[in-house]
């Protein structure tokens, strides 16, 4: 019984990791199926997004909501930013590898960045949900509040992105410019506002997951981005790159397996065990568990 | 029995029947021409003739050997080459690289040599490279071997491939549309160059081509396909003129 | 407006025809061995210059990671730019030479033979480890393509990197071999441990110079450019080029790309045995992606399939952060603006133009006084 119980609690920890990922790698999966990009710097805006809630909540006592407002809004500004200025320039380069390197210098902007304004120390972060957690099973199984609310966050987020894609303007245009450029552009599509528009969702969401992964595991530097990043995406190819629905489901697999493993294997092990599951997953099907297959005509 | 004997080929997608018992013989060293409507199947056929794709029924056979469902590499050794509707040379490798590359399982020497350089690098470098070159000379390409092949202007990119092909000495020789997007002057001389390397490599040649003068010009048979089936095969000049073939050309 | 750009692409055309000079020197058509010659000969040069500067200890203490890099950087643009598909593993081959040959020289350390010679064997038996591992690796990663092939390469990375973080290899009192992910057990003597889990490698023999290191570089070029200048180079180059193609013509996909990730491996596994020999210590975490992404850098910085690039690269780009040091906090953060800057001016098409046009006029400037001597 006990067995079952702690179980089923780290299934619940490793729903709500799996939620921050599958955040983060919506981000991924939009940008990469509009831009074809694969946005190394992502991660990292993660940390930036952390960065502002903590100085404005923990540092000058900011509503944590507000703070996360403000956190969104600075991180969206600063995906467009960061598009126009770096990538854009380089969208028709003749190697896509140009745009991905660019992508890394921006990364390591980033963390150099918040290197010399915040110090190399880190710092503690403090939860942004002050709310008692839920007992279960007569107090064996103890949900915290953070869990709940960033489990429902990301299904919230999950169910608005859907809508907004599948039911507004702006994200049939995302759609059909993820589909064919150019004949987005003929049917009047403003490819740039849309390109934008994308990072600018992807980079909001990533400020949401930096506050909700900080909550957790409360340790912030400016490296804290770059692994939940690469792990996010790991989850959006384990999905398949460039599916909504794939971040999500990949993200919540990810986290389940990575606490999981974390738990009953390894702790040291566990990310080689993660990184070996998407191996056997993209081996048995090479576009990921809701990729599309594209076979290139002769 | 036939040189080329194809029987019954068949391939469905997805429920759709893209080419159905499609037949053909083609004696040794004839110029044939497949001729058809787009989207007629004209593509499919060479496809699964170079084990592109895999034909679900029917069989092919080259010479007396069933080609059937062989990989696409094997089917090339067995002595079938190709050129592509949408050219693919090796956009980055110069003129004279691309032929070479066709000539990789004429020539050998092993990775090693090829590495540290030994005298049978040297010895057979030589080899490929005069024999690339006899073959650009054919197609008036020699001038040009030393460009990026994606430098090239159209028409010569388009012979560049048929001199990759024949650089890996096929039996039969597959032309997709060798004249797509040439002017009436390159069309004309690309027909010479045509007969002419079936002469001087004694290749039999089925080709694909919407250019109806090029087709009447050289060919002396055709097969027209028409959605996927077989709408008439024979001499050239016949079944130009035969009605059923012209209302699918023209339309009612 | 579309009329316009026609008409302007028309004109480019024509331009792009006028100048259309045989590819003579480029390195894809290369065949003369004039170009291998003068390279290894300003390498060999440098060499000199540089054994007999004075330089500060830092720079002195970079010597061998510079070289490192280079054959680090040459040997993953045989895969980014010669195979074409992108790795962002290549350090995990690096680190699976570093732990194989430094418990390899371990193991030989008290054997009786020259040093050179324990080197030369230890860095051998890396490369073929490296080569086994680039099979192991290959088989299943090759059949992938474009970002999931590169997903995978990083995934394997970071596998080797935690397999080997908690690996422990040591020689017991009485002479045999303890191995297991958990601790020792029988190896209590600090001498007889090898590997010692997250502490990595320690008491390693420092064998590594800068002369083998050179020495190393050369032989990493001429066999990266006689690789490519050759049937089996021009074979993988036509994969890259159009896959469809190269089979039509016969060339066997699988093999090929196997023999490049193949021989990359091998040697990203010699320059991980020359990286940890200059090192004291050396911990499994090191060669995390990060590491991978550095020498990726170089190698598109450098150019993408252009070998003699990646050197120069790895050189400016290895030192940049050194000399940079000056600017004390800053350094990393203007290196970071100076990679973006370079890849914008490098790679956007509007500046790639005015770049070219530069290049052009300067070119012209030369070649004019050259007229009048």
């Amino acid at each position: 019984m006990d067995k079952i119980l702690t179980l089923l609690s780290n299934l619940v920890n490793g729903l709500q990791l799996g939620s921050v990922y599958a955040i983060i790698a919506l981000g991924y999966t939009m940008v990469y199926g509009i831009a074809k990009m694969l946005n190394f710097a992502h991660g990292d805006i993660i940390m930036v997004g952390a960065y502002v809630v903590f100085l404005l909540f923990v540092g000058q006592g900011f509503n944590p909501l507000l703070a996360l407002v403000i956190s969104i809004a600075a991180c969206t500004v600063m995906g467009i930013l960061i598009e126009k200025i770096a990538y854009k320039p380089l969208r028709k380069a003749a190697s896509p590898l140009a745009v991905l390197i660019t992508a890394i210098g921006v990364s390591y902007f980033l963390q150099n960045s918040a290197l010399l304004i915040f110090g190399s120390n880190s710092k503690t972060f403090s939860s942004i949900i002050n709310l008692p957690s839920i007992k279960l099973a007569g107090g064996k199984i103890t949900i915290t509040a953070i869990s709940l609310v960033t489990i429902i966050t990301c299904i919230v987020i999950m169910i608005a992105l859907t809508t907004f894609i599948n039911k507004t303007k702006p994200g049939q245009a995302m759609l059909a410019v993820a589909e064919d450029k150019g004949a987005a552009t003929l049917m009047g599509i403003n490819v740039n506002k849309t390109i934008s528009l994308t990072f600018a969702i992807g980079s909001g969401l990533a400020a949401v997951a930096g506050a909700l992964y900080c909550s957790t595991y409360p340790i912030l530097s400016p490296y804290t981005g770059a692994m939940p990043g690469i792990k996010a995406f790991v989850a959006a190819v384990f999905g398949g790159i460039g599916s909504i629905p794939g971040a999500f489901i990949g993200g919540l697999l990810l986290g389940i397996i990575e606490i999981l493993a974390k738990y009953y294997i390894s702790a040291q092990l566990s990310d080689a065990i993660v990184f070996g599951v998407l191996i056997v997953v993209l081996l048995v099907k090479p576009t990921g568990i809701l990729g599309k297959k594209i076979q290139e005509k002769v | 029995m036939a040189y080329i004997d194809i029987k019954h080929l068949g391939i469905t997608f997805g429920g759709l029947k893209a080419v159905d018992d499609f037949n053909l013989e083609i004696k040794k060293g004839e110029l044939y021409g497949l001729i058809g409507p787009n989207g007629a199947g004209k593509t499919t056929v060479f496809n699964m003739l170079t084990g592109v794709y895999k034909p679900n029924t029917g069989s092919i056979v080259l010479d007396g050997r069933d080609i059937t469902g062989m990989k696409t590499i094997d089917i090339n050794k067995a002595g079938v080459a190709r050129t592509f509707q949408n050219i693919r040379l090796f956009k980055e490798l110069t003129v004279l690289e691309n032929v070479e590359v066709a000539l990789h399982n004429k020539y050998k020497y092993s990775t090693f040599s090829g590495i540290f350089r030994l005298p049978s690098f040297y010895k057979v470098e030589k080899q490929m490279k005069e024999r690339s070159e006899e073959l650009l000379k054919v197609f008036g390409l020699e001038d040009a071997k030393d460009f990026k092949a994606s430098n090239l202007p159209y028409g010569q990119q388009r012979k560049l491939e048929i001199a990759r092909a024949l650089a890996t000495d096929p039996k039969l020789l597959l032309l997709d549309e060798p004249a797509a997007g040439m002017n009436p002057n390159e069309t004309a001389e690309l027909m010479e160059t045509i007969s002419l390397i079936r002469e001087k490599f004694g290749v039999t040649i089925l080709l694909i081509e919407h250019d109806m003068k090029l087709v009447a010009g050289i060919c002396e048979a055709v097969t027209v396909l028409n959605f996927g089936r077989v709408l008439a095969q024979g001499e050239t000049a016949k079944v130009l003129k035969d009605p059923e073939v012209v209302k699918a050309y023209i339309g009612d | 407006m579309a009329e316009k750009k026609a008409v302007g692409n028309k004109a480019a055309d024509n331009k792009k025809a006028a100048v259309k000079a045989p590819a003579k020197g480029g390195i894809f058509s290369s065949r003369n061995f004039k170009g291998d010659i003068i390279t290894i000969a300003v390498l060999v040069i440098a060499y000199f210059i540089i054994s007999n500067l004075k330089l500060s200890s830092l720079m002195t203490g970079l010597l061998v990671p510079v070289c490192v890099y280079i054959i680090m950087a040459m040997s993953l643009n045989l895969t980014v730019g010669i195979l074409g598909e992108l790795s962002l593993g290549h350090a995990g081959f690096m680190c699976v030479g570093a732990f194989t040959g430094v418990i390899f020289s371990r193991l030989i350390q008290s054997a009786a033979m020259p040093e050179l010679l324990k080197f030369i064997l230890s860095i051998l038996v890396a490369t073929v480890v490296g080569a086994v591992f680039g099979i192991i690796i290959g088989i299943p990663v090759l059949r992938l393509n474009g970002d999931y092939l590169a997903i995978v390469t990083l995934a394997f990375g970071e596998i080797i990197k935690a397999l080997l973080n908690n690996l422990y290899v040591g020689k017991t009192a009485d002479g045999s071999i303890e191995m297991n992910m958990s601790g020792f057990k029988n190896v209590t003597d600090s001498a007889g441990k090898f590997v010692s889990g997250p502490l990595g490698l320690t008491k390693i023999p420092k064998y590594a110079t800068f002369e083998i290191a050179v020495v190393m570089v050369v032989l990493v070029y001429i066999i990266c450019s006689h690789f490519i200048h050759s049937r089996d180079g021009r074979a993988v180059m036509a994969i890259r080029d159009n896959r469809i193609a190269a089979e039509s013509v016969g060339i066997n996909i699988t093999k090929y790309k196997m023999i490049a990730f193949v021989l990359s491996s091998a040697m990203a596994g010699a320059a991980g045995c020359l990286y940890a020999h200059n090192y004291a210590t050396l911990q499994a975490v090191k060669f995390d992606y990060n590491k991978s992404i550095l020498i990726l850098v170089f190698v598109v910085l450098g150019g993408i399939g252009n070998i003699k690039g990646s050197i120069v690269s790895a050189i400016i780009l290895t030192l940049l952060p050194e000399l940079l040091r000056g600017i004390g906090n800053y350094r990393m953060l203007i290196y970071s603006i100076l990679l973006i800057v370079i890849m914008l001016i490098n790679w956007s098409p509007k500046s790639r133009v005015v770049v070219q046009r530069l290049g052009a006029k300067i070119k012209g400037i030369f070649v004019k006084e050259k007229a009048a001597v």
